[in-house]
């Protein structure tokens, strides 16, 4: 009888576990292999070689990406925690009916009905330097020559990245907030703690699995974006992304998937130092 | 999805309209038209202009793939009238196009694409060489693509000039040819001159040289494009230009002049010269009407969209002459049979004068400027091919008007403008280097 049942889940779990295998798992072991092949200009060879992980651990571009997209990933991560945490803490306890809740969490969503790409590029025309954002500090007399780092630095980048994935942050914490049951904090105030202790001490810990996952959302997006990076860094600045896509795009594959496999790795080596950090099966 | 992609190859030279509906036999069919249609295909030779185009391959499908500057809809549609033949098109960008061609071969019927992208591409087996004995236009195709010389004493630019990639030794063959022979790999459609945009209200003074982009007096207005293969090019003019360095041949450097052209970019990056690179037509488009830039390479069609909106952009004709590239049409591995034929009478008829005269209405050049004439006023032949001042407006081929009387184009005619090419966009064989730099240059 166990063992028919044990057969029967184990059924049950195989066309998830089929999906993974074709979509996720071949795909990666493609990428593996191909990453230790050679190239030239148009065709790639198959061999055993190491010549792309040599060049790309030992060149500065690299490790310079990397710092490049570790300071984006990081700053991105601080804002839209601060954002998020603070849209879904007035969403979670001081909107009181749950109607009003949904709607305003809806009106979260309304920016994401268009593409991300639109959403980035309508930017452009605001922070230039003739847009409105220069325009009109001039035209109030607050600036005499119009702001050169608004569009195309790291400025802008780090805005359309906060723009685009501060909701991500917004739906996992909230999410947590809305299960803490409203009587630990009635105790904690009881029990004499200030606003800011139950914050601190109540909430925030047992919001951990909705940062944890926001965080997870947000950081692991913009290690791999290269979109944002081209259009809001008008092609001056590189993330790791962008090498990737600019191999890509030259036909140099095996350098792009020995890049992509460094990336995975790297993003994976964040994910279980960030998992160490909270339980969150426990959690859930 | 092609209309026949479920016959075999020999039933393929004769499939027309009701093939389509149910209830006919095919093979019945094939039978009584396969006649009709051999002496269609014949009276397309005899006739003069205008052709009559075959009729059977009416109900064809070819699908092209190709950059935005030739994948065009009125192209499309006026193919359809004309010869009965739906044409699929997608564009993408020459980095995309690039890849797609030599990875997804079964993807596209017909390729359009750059002579620099043909060089990677075709060596890799996935086209096949077209026979110009069966394009009844070959001969009006400028000498520019069959010897490299527009003139007899022209001489040759740097780079991948398209005759050197334009004939392999034969039908099988992936060799290119040192010179002209019966099997084309590309049919040229498109081409141009490059050189620098520039805002004559905004720089303030006369621009003469490639060298004038890295004037400090332009510190943060200026742009270059971020396609390495092409930017690379752009940026030799300008060391060369400068006198930094000189270069053996800019279309195919070695390792050690790409380093010192790299470390000139970055040290401009540093400095704050460039506002921005760009990668697509409109982003150069942006950049330069909105005014973040002044100054910055530029694609032709790009300094009339500027223009277009009413801010004044000047295609300036530089003293060390031009980049040039160009475009041509290719014939898919896989072709064969009614498709291949519908493919051959596609590009001819590319070639006969229609999109010929419609590109050069845009600011490029069409491959045969001959037949194109027949379809352009004698006012638009003299103002977009000879240089001369516009006798009344000139009009896009939308209809909106583009210049008005009296204009003159920019670089002047078209002897003047392909006669001064320094250089052809190439690839280099030191071209992982150069990417592996131009990263660099990107990160810096």
């Amino acid at each position: 009888m166990r063992t028919a049942l044990a057969n029967i889940s184990h059924l049950q779990s195989l066309p998830l576990a089929l999906t993974l295998l074709v979509f996720l798992v071949f795909p990666i072991a493609v990428i593996v292999t191909v990453s230790f092949w050679g190239y030239d200009s148009y065709q790639l060879l198959p061999a055993f070689i190491f010549d792309n992980y040599q060049y790309l651990l030992s060149s500065s571009v690299t490790w310079q990406a990397y710092l490049n997209t570790f300071k984006y990933a990081v700053i991105t991560w601080a804002i839209t925690f601060v954002l998020g945490f603070t849209v879904a803490y007035y969403l979670a306890f001081h909107i009181r009916s749950t109607r009003m809740q949904t709607l305003l969490f809806l009106l979260c969503t309304i920016p994401f009905f268009t593409s991300n790409i639109i959403r980035m590029i309508s930017w452009i025309p605001l922070l230039g330097r003739n847009g409105l954002v220069n325009s009109s500090l001039q035209s109030v007399g607050l600036i005499d020559q119009p702001l050169e780092f608004l569009l195309y630095s790291d400025f802008s980048i780090v805005l359309a990245y906060v723009h685009l994935y501060t909701l991500f942050m917004v739906v996992p914490i909230f999410n947590t907030m809305m299960r803490i049951d409203r009587r630990l904090i009635e105790a904690a105030r009881d029990a004499g703690a200030h606003t800011w202790q139950i914050l601190l001490l109540v909430i925030v810990p047992l919001c951990k699995s909705g940062i944890l996952i926001g965080s997870i959302f947000v950081l692991t997006m913009v290690m791999g974006d290269f979109v944002t990076v081209r259009i809001m860094g008008g092609g001056l600045r590189a993330s790791v992304g962008v090498l990737i896509h600019n191999e890509i795009s030259l036909l140099q594959y095996p350098a792009a998937a020995a890049g992509a496999v460094v990336l995975l790795a790297t993003v994976l080596l964040m994910l279980v130092a960030m998992f160490r950090l909270v339980d969150i099966r426990k959690e859930l | 999805m092609k209309e026949h992609d479920d016959s075999t190859p020999e039933q393929n030279t004769a499939i027309t309209a009701p093939v389509a509906e149910k209830g006919l036999s095919r093979r019945s069919l094939i039978k009584g038209l396969g006649a009709a249609s051999a002496v269609a295909v014949g009276s397309g030779a005899i006739t003069g202009f205008p052709m009559i185009w075959a009729q059977n391959i009416k109900n064809v499908t070819l699908r092209q793939f190709g950059t935005g500057v030739s994948n065009l809809n009125d192209i499309a549609r006026k193919a359809k009238e004309d010869l009965g033949i739906t044409l699929q098109l997608t564009a993408l960008d020459s980095d995309a196009v690039a890849q797609r061609a030599v990875t997804q071969p079964k993807s596209y019927d017909i390729a359009d694409i750059e002579y620099w992208i043909g060089k990677k591409v075709f060596p890799s087996g996935v086209m096949q060489a077209m026979d110009t004995t069966r394009l009844k236009n070959f001969d009006k195709i400028s000498p520019l693509f069959i010897n490299g010389k527009l003139t007899a004493d022209s001489t040759i630019a740097q780079g991948t000039a398209p005759h050197t990639v334009g004939f392999v030794e034969s039908a099988d063959s992936v060799k290119f040819a040192s010179e002209p022979t019966r099997w084309m790999t590309l049919v040229p459609t498109i081409y141009n001159a490059d050189t620098l945009g520039i805002r004559p209200d905004l720089v303030g003074r006369p621009i003469t040289n490639w060298r004038d982009i890295m004037d400090p007096a332009f510190k943060g207005k200026t742009s270059i494009l971020n396609i390495p293969s092409i930017g690379i090019m752009d940026a030799a003019m300008i060391c060369e230009s400068m006198g930094e360095v000189s270069y053996g041949d800019k279309g195919n450097m070695t390792k050690e002049e790409i380093d010192k052209t790299i470390a000139i970019l970055m040290q401009a990056k540093k400095d704050g010269q460039f506002r921005a690179f760009w990668k697509s037509f409109d982003e150069s488009v942006n950049l330069m009407a909105s005014g973040e830039v002044v100054i910055q390479s530029m694609w032709s069609p790009a300094v009339a969209a500027v223009r277009s909106r009413g801010v004044e952009c000047r295609y300036q004709p530089l003293e060390e002459g031009y980049r040039a590239w160009g475009g041509g049409i290719g014939l898919a591995k896989h072709l064969s049979g009614l498709e291949l034929d519908a493919a051959y009478e596609y590009i001819d008829w590319y070639l006969s004068g229609w999109v010929g005269a419609y590109l050069n209405r845009q600011g490029y050049y069409s491959a045969a400027p001959e037949t194109s004439r027949q379809f352009m006023s004698e006012d638009e032949w003299g103002y977009w091919m000879e240089g001369k001042a516009a006798q009344g407006d000139i009009l896009s081929p939308q209809g909106e008007v583009m210049e008005k009387a009296g204009a003159v184009r920019d670089g002047g005619s078209y002897e003047q403008r392909m006669g001064s090419v320094a250089c052809w966009n190439s690839v280099m064989d030191e071209n992982r280097h150069m990417i592996r730099k131009w990263n660099e240059f990107i990160v810096s």
